[in-house]
């Protein structure tokens, strides 16, 4: 017996599963999970919205809106995975827990995929830092907008309460994409 | 990454008018969004039953992670206790002698309050009727609106506009109720406006929140700004929405013509809020009719 024949016989013993001793088989031409093609970005986006129930107890709005962010990253980071007409159930979504008005969202995350797919016909080859600079305007906006919208039904509070937001969440906004990015590998592997 | 170059995928009709589509589909979304705003912004008690259903549904979770957090906050305040605990002990010995001697007057205040007031025929309740306690579980944290979610044993008897308060204040009043939670408006939100009385010599004005965790203090009579720092605001009653005597707040500046005050309920530290009936419900139904009859004659006007 060669060594090389010992060690391809080696190597099967130590991939025989319970079921049988051909899961070599099951190694090669294998598909992605489609379960885990969808629920990653889907989950972490409904996630990224529920974050607000937890117990915050805050007199500023300061916590940033996570929701909004991993949505933005998604788009980012793999531009064309997000069906065009996801902001409106994302944004329901987020409505609901948000304490926004019913809609807010759903209009802020249409408008904003659209935004989207202009900027991809103009910057075609973006890096990170670059990625970060786009997000940022998209949160810095998202925030104004969102307050602006809820003057509307009362006195409006000072711009200023979510300057501290707006910081948090352009600061912590890298840390969003290493989770998609995780969150990605995790769901593409095979 | 570079986007996928699908944007003219070649002469293909049928592939070309489904990326149209993806564009009327995401216009439409936007569209459907803006419209479902423009209702909430009609009516913003709208669409409360889908914000119970979601606080329902993650009240559990809420309320794990809160007791979660009391544990660790509770564990540190008792280490904390242990530090320099016999100078602390020193300091509270001599203010407890200095109590107790307070106290004796207070009591004989009271007892001669108690002999004044059948003279000038003034009835007042003093007891507060708790409805219900329970504890909040979250916040808006991430949006300009501060609102709450209580967790309550069961909300029967509760309706909209009931106060809640804690042992150091009032924190606001329900707004939406579901089965074992309800939405709280803060008093800090800019929508809430509480009638308030300095403590001292009980000059009226009104509390309206910033949203940023202090309250904008408007005197009644405008023109000067009486306010000092320090000054204690309690409920007036007056609205009759608010029972009167609640702390609210403390004023910690001033500007020329209002002060800026601190709430002295905070929802962080708060152990457990109770519930109020509504002071003067005859208050609250007259209101009630008069909006109900501003719809009917004009549906487009607003009462506040």
């Amino acid at each position: 017996m060669s060594d090389t024949e010992r060690f391809i016989r080696r190597k099967r013993r130590k991939s025989f599963s319970l079921f049988g001793g051909r899961s070599y088989e099951t190694r090669l031409n294998r598909q992605h999970s489609q379960w885990r093609i969808l629920a990653g970005p889907i989950l972490s986006v409904l996630l990224g919205s529920l974050i607000t129930t937890l117990p915050f107890f805050s007199d500023l709005p300061i916590l940033p809106p996570f929701g909004f962010m991993i949505f933005i990253a998604w788009r980012l980071l793999r531009p064309g995975m997000w069906p065009m007409w996801a902001g409106l159930p994302f944004g329901l979504f987020d409505d609901i827990f948000s304490g926004a008005l019913l809609g807010s969202a759903a209009l802020t995350w249409s408008i904003a995929m659209l935004i989207a797919e202009f900027i991809d016909s103009r910057i075609i080859w973006r890096d990170h830092m670059f990625d970060w600079l786009i997000a940022s305007l998209f949160i810095t906006t998202y925030l104004i907008i969102s307050l602006l919208i809820i003057s509307m039904v009362q006195p409006q509070p000072s711009i200023l309460i979510i300057i501290p937001q707006i910081i948090f969440s352009i600061a912590l906004y890298p840390l969003v994409v290493r989770f998609c990015a995780a969150v990605d590998k995790w769901r593409l592997s095979r | 990454m570079a986007a996928p170059k699908n944007r003219r995928p070649g002469f293909s009709r049928k592939a070309q008018f489904s990326i149209f589509a993806t564009y009327v589909l995401a216009i439409s979304g936007a569209i459907v969004g803006g419209l479902l705003l423009l209702i909430s912004i009609l009516d913003p008690k709208g669409f409360s039953a889908l914000r119970i259903v979601g606080a329902e549904a993650t009240a559990p979770v809420g309320r794990f992670f809160n007791s979660v957090r009391r544990t660790i906050s509770d564990g540190s305040e008792n280490m904390s206790f242990y530090w320099d605990a016999a100078a602390k002990n020193k300091a509270m010995d001599k203010r407890i002698e200095e109590l107790e001697k307070e106290n004796l007057a207070l009591k004989l205040i009271k007892l001669e309050n108690e002999k004044l007031r059948p003279l000038i025929n003034s009835i007042e309740n003093d007891q507060l009727e708790i409805i219900t306690t329970g504890r909040l579980i979250s916040t808006s944290a991430s949006s300009g609106r501060r609102l709450a979610v209580i967790s309550v044993e069961s909300t029967r008897d509760m309706t909209a506009g009931q106060p809640v308060v804690s042992p150091d204040g009032l924190i606001g009043r329900i707004t939406e109720k579901g089965l074992s939670t309800a939405r709280i408006l803060l008093v800090t939100d800019t929508d809430n406006v509480v009638p308030v009385i300095r403590l001292s010599d009980g000059l009226a004005a009104f509390a309206t929140g910033r949203a940023d965790g202090s309250l904008l203090i408007k005197p009644l009579n405008l023109g000067e700004n009486p306010f000092e720092k320090g000054d204690i605001l309690v409920t007036s009653g007056n609205g009759g929405l608010y029972p009167p005597n609640i702390p609210v707040a403390t004023i910690i500046a001033k500007s020329d013509d209002s002060g800026v005050a601190k709430p002295l309920a905070d929802p962080a530290t708060t152990d457990y809020s109770s519930i109020l009936e509504i002071y003067d419900p005859i208050a609250n139904q007259e209101i009630e009719t008069i909006r109900e009859e501003a719809d009917l004659q004009d549906s487009d006007a607003v009462i506040p």
